[in-house]
C-alpha cells in the first residue's frame, strides 16, 4: 500500500471520526428548540457542555490533515466553495459561543437569542456539510489545472440537498441516541421517541439516496463488489441499522448509541470506498478529477505526517476516552454547569 | 475591485481580532496552573476560589478564541489557495501538527479543568490544568512555525511550481521559530499577568473578596515582573539580531535606515514620511543599531536603499508600531518593578492611584501583541513566503471580490459583536467576583 492511498484512508477515518462524534453535537444542538421546559434545554447543553469543543477539534484536525496531504483538492474546494463555506464559519462561531454566553445574563430574553444561536448555529453546518459533500459524490466542474468552474448556485443541486437533507436526520438520530444516555424519566422517553422516528427517516432517505446515486455518479460503484471491505462495511451497516431499534426498545441505550455510532461511520466510509482513489471527481470530465496521486504532497511529507499521526493520534484517543469516561452518566446541573 | 486587498483586509480582520484572545488565554492558563499548583501543596482554599474565579474568564476568552481560531484553518484555502497550492507540501503539516498535539489536549482538559473538579481526584484535576496551559503553549509553537516559516523559509527546494519539503525538521525549526515563538509566547505571559493583576486591583479597589485577590495581585505582579524583563532580555534582542540577520528589508523597516551605513544609529524616537523618504523629529543613540546587531560600532547595516524598490514594506506601520511595541514593553517592565518594590515595602495595597494604574493597563499587552504582530507581518511585505512568493500572486484566483466583500463586511459585523459581547460578558463576571472563603459564609 502507498503513502497516498494511507492518506487517504487516515483522512476518511479523522472525517468519519468527526461526523460520528461532532455529529451527535449538531443532533443535541438542532433538536434543543423543541424542548420547551427551560431546566431540560439547560441539560441538554450540558449533556455536550464538557466534551463538544473536543470533538469539534477532529474538524479542524481533519482539515489541517487535509492541507498537508492534499492541498490541491484543499485549495481547490475551499476555495470553490466560497460561500457556503464562510456561511459555515458564521454558524460555526455562532454555535461555540453560545455555551458560553447562554448562562451569563439571567433573562429569558437573553437566553432565547443564544437558544436559537445555538440551534441554527447545529442545523445549518450539519445541512452543509452534507450538501458539500453531496457535491462531492456527485462531483464538480473542474478544469485542468484542478480549479472549480461552477457557481454558488450550482452548488444547490436537488442531489445534494437531498445529501444534505439525509446528513440532518442521521444527526437527529445520532444526537437523541446521545441524549438517551444522558436523560432520564419522561424526558428520556421522548428523546427514545425522537431517536426511533429519525431513524425510520434516516433508512428511507438512505435508500432515495443511493437508488438516485446510481444515476447522478455511477462511477461511484465501478468495481465496489471486488471490494472486501465493501462488504465488511456493508454487513456492519446493516446490522446496526436492524439492531438499533433493537437496542432503544430493549433500553440498552449504550448499544445503540455505539449502533447508530457504527451506522454513521460505515456509511461514510462506503462513500469513500467509492471515491477512491478520486477525492473530488470532475463531473465534466472525470479524467480531470482530483485524485490522491494528482493532488498530493511529496512522499517526504506524507512520511513525515504519518508519523506525526502515528505518535499523536493514539494519545488523543487514550485521553478523549477517558475524559469520556469522567462525565458518563446522566447529566447533572452543578455551580460549574452553563 | 481589488480582489488581493479585500483578502488582504480579511486576513488581517480575522487573524488580529483572533489573536486578541489567544495571549489571554495561554497567559491566564499558566497563572490558573501556578494557582492551582500552590492549592495543592498548601491545601489552602483561597487557590481553589481563585482558579474557580479565574477558570471562568478563561472558559469565556478560549470560547471566542475557538470560535475565531476556526475561521484561519480555513482561510488558507478559501482566500489564499494559490498560496496554499505552492506552501501545502510544507504549511499544511504543522497545521495539523497543531490539531493533534495540542487542541485535542487543549480542548479536551479544559472541559475536565472546569468541570470535574468534583469528579476526579486533585491530582488529576491539578494535571488538567497543566494539560490547558501546555496545550496552548504547544499550539502557539506550531502556529509560530508556520508561520516563522513565511518568514525565514528553510528545508524545502522549489520544484514542479511549488515548494516542496526536504528537510522537516529545517522547516520546523527554521531560522526564526524559536526566538519568535519564545517572544510570543513571553508576551502571552506579561498578557495574562497584567489580566490577572489589573482584574485583582478591580476586586481589591471594590473592596470584595480582598483577602483571596490580594494573593493573586501578588503572584500576577512578580510572575508579570519577571516575564516583562525576560520580553526585553534576552528575547526582544535576540529576535531583533534574527530578524537583522535573515530579513534585512525589515530590520531596516522598522529601525527606520533609509541608507545603508557603518556607525548606524539606533532610533528611540522619529515619525516616518514621505517624499523624500525621510525621519523627521529623529532622537538617534549613534552607532548603537550596528553594535546591537553586531557587536561593532563600525559595522555596516543595510538600509532600504539598498534593495529594489519593489522588495522593500511599507515603512510607516512597521516603523511605527515596532516602535510603539518597545515603548509599551518598557513601560511594562517599569509599572510591574514598581509594584514589586511596593510589595516589598508592603505598601502596594494601600496605593490607590497605582492599584487604578493597574485596571487601565489591563488591554495594554494586548495591544503590544497586536503591535509586534504587525510589525512582523507587514515588515514581511511584499512577500507572502519571504523571498519566494509574493502576497499580490497568493490569492484565490477563483473567488470574486464581490465575494470577499461580502465575507468580509459579515466578518466585521460578527466580531464587533463578539468584541462587545466578550467585554459586557467579562466585566459581569469579574464585577461578580470569586466566591467567598467557607470560613465567611456563615456571616
Amino acid at each position: 500500500m502507498d503513502l497516498n492511498t494511507i492518506w487517504f484512508i487516515l483522512i476518511a477515518i479523522l472525517f468519519a471520526g468527526y461526523v460520528v462524534l461532532d455529529g451527535f453535537d449538531f443532533g443535541v444542538g438542532i433538536t434543543h428548540l423543541f424542548i420547551k421546559d427551560e431546566t431540560e434545554r439547560r441539560l441538554n447543553i450540558n449533556a455536550i457542555g464538557p466534551i463538544w469543543d473536543g470533538n469539534e477539534v477532529w474538524l479542524l484536525t481533519g482539515g489541517g490533515a487535509l492541507f498537508a496531504a492534499f492541498p490541491v483538492v484543499y485549495a481547490s474546494v475551499f476555495s470553490g466553495f466560497y460561500l457556503a463555506l464562510m456561511l459555515l464559519l458564521f454558524a460555526l462561531i455562532a454555535r461555540a459561543v453560545s455555551f458560553e454566553f447562554r448562562g451569563k445574563v439571567d433573562s429569558p430574553k437573553w437566553r432565547k437569542i443564544w437558544d436559537y444561536s445555538f440551534s441554527l448555529g447545529s442545523l445549518l453546518p450539519a445541512f452543509l456539510f452534507g450538501v458539500a459533500y453531496g457535491n462531492i459524490l456527485k462531483g464538480i466542474p473542474l478544469d485542468k489545472n484542478g480549479y472549480y468552474i461552477g457557481s454558488f448556485f450550482d452548488l444547490l443541486n436537488p442531489y445534494s440537498i437531498l445529501v444534505g437533507l439525509l446528513a440532518l436526520s442521521i444527526f437527529i438520530m445520532h444526537g437523541s441516541t446521545y441524549l438517551t444516555l444522558k436523560f432520564d424519566g419522561e424526558a428520556l422517553e421522548r428523546k427514545e421517541k425522537f431517536a426511533n422516528l429519525f431513524w425510520i427517516i434516516t433508512v428511507v432517505l438512505y435508500i432515495i439516496t443511493t437508488f438516485f446515486t446510481f444515476f447522478v455518479s455511477p462511477f461511484l460503484f465501478e468495481g465496489i463488489l471486488k471490494n472486501i471491505l465493501f462488504w465488511v462495511m456493508l454487513i456492519l451497516l446493516f446490522l446496526s441499522l436492524v439492531y438499533f431499534p433493537v437496542a432503544l426498545k430493549s433500553k440498552l441505550y449504550w448499544k445503540a448509541m455505539l449502533s447508530s455510532s457504527i451506522m454513521i461511520f460505515s456509511m461514510f466510509i462506503i462513500s469513500a470506498i467509492g471515491l477512491f482513489p478520486k477525492l473530488v471527481p470532475a463531473s465534466n470530465d472525470l479524467n480531470l478529477s482530483l485524485t490522491i496521486y494528482n493532488a498530493s504532497s511529496t512522499p517526504l511529507t506524507l512520511k513525515t505526517m504519518l508519523i506525526i499521526a502515528l505518535i499523536g493520534m493514539p494519545l488523543v484517543i487514550g485521553y478523549t476516552t477517558f475524559i469520556y469516561r469522567v462525565f458518563k452518566g446522566k447529566v447533572q446541573l452543578t455551580k460549574e454547569s452553563y | 475591485m481589488d480582489a488581493v486587498l479585500l483578502a488582504r483586509i480579511q486576513f488581517a480582520m480575522t487573524v488580529g481580532f483572533h489573536f486578541i484572545f489567544p495571549p489571554i488565554t495561554i497567559g491566564l492558563a499558566w497563572l490558573i496552573f501556578i494557582f492551582e499548583l500552590i492549592g495543592y501543596r498548601k491545601k489552602e482554599e483561597i487557590y481553589v476560589k481563585l482558579g474557580k474565579f479565574f477558570g471562568k474568564l478563561l472558559a469565556l476568552t478560549f470560547a471566542v478564541g475557538v470560535a475565531t481560531g476556526i475561521v484561519m484553518e480555513f482561510q488558507f484555502g478559501t482566500n489564499w489557495s494559490e498560496y496554499s497550492r505552492f506552501v501545502g507540501d510544507i504549511f499544511g503539516a504543522p497545521l495539523a501538527a497543531e490539531g493533534i498535539f495540542a487542541f485535542f489536549l487543549e480542548s479536551g482538559f479544559i472541559g475536565l479543568y472546569l468541570f470535574g473538579r468534583n469528579r476526579v481526584s486533585k491530582g488529576v484535576h491539578l494535571f488538567a490544568a497543566l494539560m490547558v496551559a501546555l496545550g496552548s503553549t504547544i499550539s502557539a509553537f506550531w502556529i509560530l512555525v508556520a508561520n516563522s516559516w513565511q518568514q525565514t523559509p528553510a528545508g524545502f527546494v522549489i520544484q514542479n511550481g511549488r515548494a516542496e519539503l526536504v528537510d522537516f525538521w529545517a522547516a520546523v525549526f527554521n531560522p526564526s521559530t524559536l526566538v519568535r515563538f519564545f517572544h510570543t509566547f513571553i508576551a502571552s505571559l506579561i498578557t495574562g499577568a497584567f489580566f490577572v493583576a489589573g482584574i485583582s486591583a478591580y476586586l481589591i479597589l471594590k473592596n470584595k473578596e480582598v483577602e483571596i485577590m490580594k494573593k493573586s495581585l501578588k503572584i500576577s505582579l512578580i510572575f508579570g515582573f519577571i516575564v516583562s524583563l525576560l520580553e526585553l532580555m534576552p528575547s526582544g534582542h535576540t529576535h531583533a539580531i534574527q530578524v537583522a540577520k535573515t530579513q534585512p528589508t525589515k530590520f531596516a523597516a522598522i529601525e527606520g535606515i533609509y541608507e545603508g551605513r557603518t556607525n548606524a544609529p539606533l532610533l528611540a524616537f522619529g515619525i516616518p514620511v514621505d517624499n523624500p523618504p525621510r525621519i523627521l523629529f529623529p532622537i538617534e543613540i549613534p552607532g548603537l543599531a550596528s553594535f546591537l546587531t553586531y557587536g561593532d560600532v563600525s559595522a555596516y547595516v543595510k538600509g532600504l536603499n539598498d534593495f529594489p524598490p519593489e522588495d522593500i514594506p511599507p515603512i510607516f506601520l512597521t516603523f511605527v508600531s515596532f516602535h510603539l511595541m518597545v515603548a509599551l514593553g518598557s513601560l511594562f517592565i517599569l509599572i510591574t518593578l514598581i509594584g514589586v518594590f511596593y510589595l516589598w515595602k508592603k505598601k502596594l495595597y494601600d496605593k490607590k492611584w497605582y492599584l487604578k494604574l493597574l485596571i487601565w493597563l489591563i488591554p495594554f499587552p494586548i495591544i503590544a501583541c497586536q503591535l509586534g504582530w504587525i510589525a512582523a507581518e507587514v515588515g514581511r511585505q511584499p512577500w507572502i513566503v519571504y523571498g519566494y512568493l509574493r502576497t499580490k500572486d497568493a490569492v484565490s484566483i477563483t473567488v470574486p471580490a464581490e465575494q470577499v466583500l461580502i465575507s468580509l463586511i459579515i466578518f466585521g459585523l460578527i466580531y464587533l459583536l463578539l468584541g462587545v459581547l466578550y467585554v459586557y460578558i467579562l466585566v459581569k463576571e469579574i464585577k461578580h467576583g470569586p466566591e467567598p472563603l467557607l470560613a465567611k459564609e456563615g456571616k
